[in-house]
């Protein structure tokens, strides 16, 4: 045990409820500490200010339009994986302004929206969740125009990433190089294992926080350990048998996706007749948009009190499943659900390595659990490849 | 919906590309039914001397409480300290503006956006084809052509409009011709005086001789009007490179953020709005996409 810092890259022991400490230290250097929490049947991200809130012993089922929570015998503090929260509900936030304005004799005045929220810190964010985090930065700050707020939110974050050692029937990370393991963007990468967790440090003021807790170093076996267990998991994602090979009666389907050519693959299949097929069952609700950690579409809208004197410019997420966001005067672009349903996967999967370089989608299954109706966006894709029936 | 007063007050130096800035409006000119050219000046002189853009670039004009509307700069891209606007009513924020007059406050979010290739002209003809308010975009082109005049070869202007009394800007025609721009206009729909064509703009190529290698295509207007315009210049050889159009999608944010311009891979506000034929081809003829 030491108290000072942890160069990066070391490996260090703790005990399972030293993980409250960690927590401790966080908000004492200042962060605000949000991890996963129950709510309402589902794990989200919350404030966490305590060990005993964390899910523990907890997993989740999860499959098309389908997540339920299980109680688990051995008390694992993080063996559910992503629930509908990501970390764009905090760095992109549902709502928040970005400009206010108040009126005095006919001129009007700019003025700063509210000072800036407390550096965030998060507890059990997965590899795929950290995959969306660079995926947005190159929305929001590695472009032409920075979006300050976004930015100021990020530059401060603290990451305490968690290796995943089992995943969900819908997590497809495997598939899109994404996860499971936590290999980079982390302060902290934490493994879970019997009786204590390894965690590995990535940066300086990650040394800093878990300096405080009661470590030791890890053996060379318990490093090794560490690094299996996303690893395997990996391998086992890989062994998934073909969607048409599996045996239904056994379980949700294992996800795959196919990625060869998957960008021209949509680009020229525009005309496809399965638009048609997919938007007979697609209810255009916009789930899938919101629970995206990815999708980053927004409307800013005009919030005045009774006067008109007092303007707030208010940014909320918009989805490209409405016919508003394709709205011009001269008539809406999108009309139908066919051509929504194609630009958001086109978008996400295609259109997206043009714009920014990358995919759009980290393969988290979320879309495909929230939505009501279960459309599976791997099951799209084989269909347009054929292989579906 | 009611809301506090406003925490921290930093007038004016609210940092980020969010921040509008105050303009007053210094002259209103009618153009034509629900059409109105606005003269606008930055209130900060240091802003309002050094603001410069190109042909074809818009404004996010905002009215706090109603909301923000991308405008294209109609003025000429070299005359400095005041810019113009010219914008038909068509929903909440340009009818609030429609209602706005000389010495009214207004904020203003700019320039964006790519430009007409007018550099890239020179040497060359240039077909200028539009309709409504598309020339409005384009008349900053024609401005600079004519800055410039020695330097291109032959050029037309091909403009169309509903009726004669929509026709933008017909007290510059003469002055455009006297400088060299060969002017064809035309009208949907001319009353028994209307001695000018009827018909709508693409038609109007039917009458050009174009030397094609090394002409430019310049269109802005209703997509449909650009598609036919588009046409009829590959039937005369045009290259696909050298057709150049001016798109318009829902706007939001103008800087690739809010996601509602896109267009294929492309976002609109910051990859468009002029884009060539080539970038456009593979998208422009999709239904809804
Ligand atoms: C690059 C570009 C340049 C333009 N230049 C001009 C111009 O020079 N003169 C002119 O009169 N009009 C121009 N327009 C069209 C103009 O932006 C719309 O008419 C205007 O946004 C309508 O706003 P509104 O609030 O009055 O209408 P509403 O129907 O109330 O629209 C509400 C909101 O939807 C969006 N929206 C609606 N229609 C359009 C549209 N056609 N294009 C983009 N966003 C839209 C805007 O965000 C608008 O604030 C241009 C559009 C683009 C994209
Ligand atoms: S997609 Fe991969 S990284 Fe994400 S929760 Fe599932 S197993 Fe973990
Ligand atoms: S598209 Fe679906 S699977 Fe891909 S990142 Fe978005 S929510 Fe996750
Ligand atoms: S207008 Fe917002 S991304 Fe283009």
């Amino acid at each position: 045990m030491s108290a000072t810092n942890l160069p990066v890259g070391s490996f260090v022991r703790i005990a399972k409820p030293e993980l409250q400490t960690l927590i401790d230290q966080l908000r004492a250097m200042g962060y605000r500490t949000i991890g996963p929490r129950l709510s309402q049947g589902a794990v989200i991200y919350d404030d966490v200010d305590s060990v005993e809130q964390l899910p523990r012993g907890w997993v989740d089922q999860q499959d098309g339009g389908f997540y339920r929570l299980q109680p688990q015998e051995d008390g694992a503090y993080f063996d559910y994986v992503v629930g509908p929260h990501s970390l764009k509900n905090f760095l992109f936030p549902p709502r928040e302004t970005l400009l206010q304005l108040s009126r005095e004799q006919d001129q009007w005045r700019l003025h700063a929206p509210a000072p800036p929220d407390p550096p965030l810190a998060v507890l059990g964010a997965r590899a795929c969740d950290l995959r969306a985090l660079w995926v947005q930065d190159l929305v929001f700050v590695e472009v032409e125009f920075v979006d300050p707020a976004y930015q100021a939110r990020r530059s401060n974050l603290f990451v305490a990433a968690v290796n995943c050692r089992r995943a969900a029937a819908t997590c497809f990370c495997h598939s899109m190089k994404t996860g499971p393991a936590v290999v980079s963007g982390f302060d902290l990468a934490l493994t879970e294992q019997d009786d204590h967790f390894v965690i590995e440090t990535g940066s300086e003021r990650g040394g800093e926080a878990v300096a405080a807790c009661p470590w030791t170093p890890c053996t060379i076996s318990e490093i090794e350990a560490a690094r299996r267990a996303p690893r395997e998991l990996e391998r086992a994602m890989h062994q998934r048998a073909p969607r048409e090979r599996q045996d239904l009666h056994k379980g949700p389907p294992l996800r795959s996706l196919d990625v060869t050519d998957l960008r021209e693959l949509l680009l020229n299949n525009l005309e496809h007749p399965r638009w048609e097929s997919v938007a007979q069952r697609c209810l255009a609700c916009a789930n899938c948009t919101m629970v995206c950690p990815t999708c980053f579409c927004s409307t800013v809208d005009e919030v005045t009190d009774l006067t008109g004197d007092q303007v707030r410019r208010e940014r909320s997420w918009a989805s490209c499943f409405t016919a508003e966001h394709s709205y011009m005067n001269s008539g809406t672009v999108r009309k139908s659900v066919r051509s929504r349903y194609r630009q958001w996967l086109t978008h996400k999967l295609a259109t997206w390595i043009d714009q920014f370089g990358v995919s759009g989608c980290v393969g988290c299954g979320r879309c495909i659990t929230w939505c009501p109706v279960g459309i599976d966006l791997t099951e799209e894709i084989a269909a347009l490849r054929g292989t579906m029936p | 919906m009611s809301m506090g007063a406003p925490t921290a007050t930093r007038s004016m130096d609210v940092a980020g590309p969010w921040t509008p800035r105050t303009a007053r409006i210094a002259n209103v000119k009618q153009e034509a039914p629900g059409i109105a050219t606005y003269e606008l000046v930055f209130e900060e002189e240091r802003r309002a001397a050094s603001y410069r853009f190109a042909p074809g670039q818009f404004n996010m004009l905002y009215l706090p409480g109603m909301g923000e509307a991308a405008i294209s700069i109609s003025s000429d891209p070299e005359k400095y300290g005041s810019f113009l606007h010219t914008v038909r009513v068509a929903g909440n924020v340009t009818q609030a503006l429609s209602r706005k007059s000389a010495g009214d406050q207004i904020l203003v979010r700019g320039p964006f956006g790519s430009a007409w290739p007018v550099e890239k002209c020179r040497g060359g003809d240039v077909v200028i084809a539009c309709g409504g308010v598309g020339l409005a975009p384009l008349r900053p082109a024609i401005y600079q052509i004519i800055n410039h005049r020695a330097q291109y070869g032959r050029v037309f202007l091909l403009y169309g409009a509903r009726t004669p009394n929509d026709l933008l800007y017909a007290d510059e025609y003469d002055a455009w011709r006297a400088a060299g721009i060969e002017v064809v206009i035309t009208v949907d729909l001319g009353a028994s005086e209307w001695t000018g064509h009827i018909g709508v703009v693409p038609v109007l190529f039917y009458r050009l001789r174009l030397n094609a290698p090394q002409t430019h295509v310049l269109t802005c207007g209703p997509e449909i009007m650009i598609r036919f315009v588009v046409f009829e210049a590959l039937a005369r050889k045009v290259k696909r490179e050298q057709i150049h159009l001016s798109m318009e999608r829902n706007m939001n944010c103008a800087m690739g953020f809010c996601g509602h311009c896109q267009l294929g891979p492309t976002f609109v506000c910051k990859d468009g709005p002029v884009f060539t034929y080539a970038q456009m081809e593979p998208y422009l003829h999709l239904e809804d996409l």
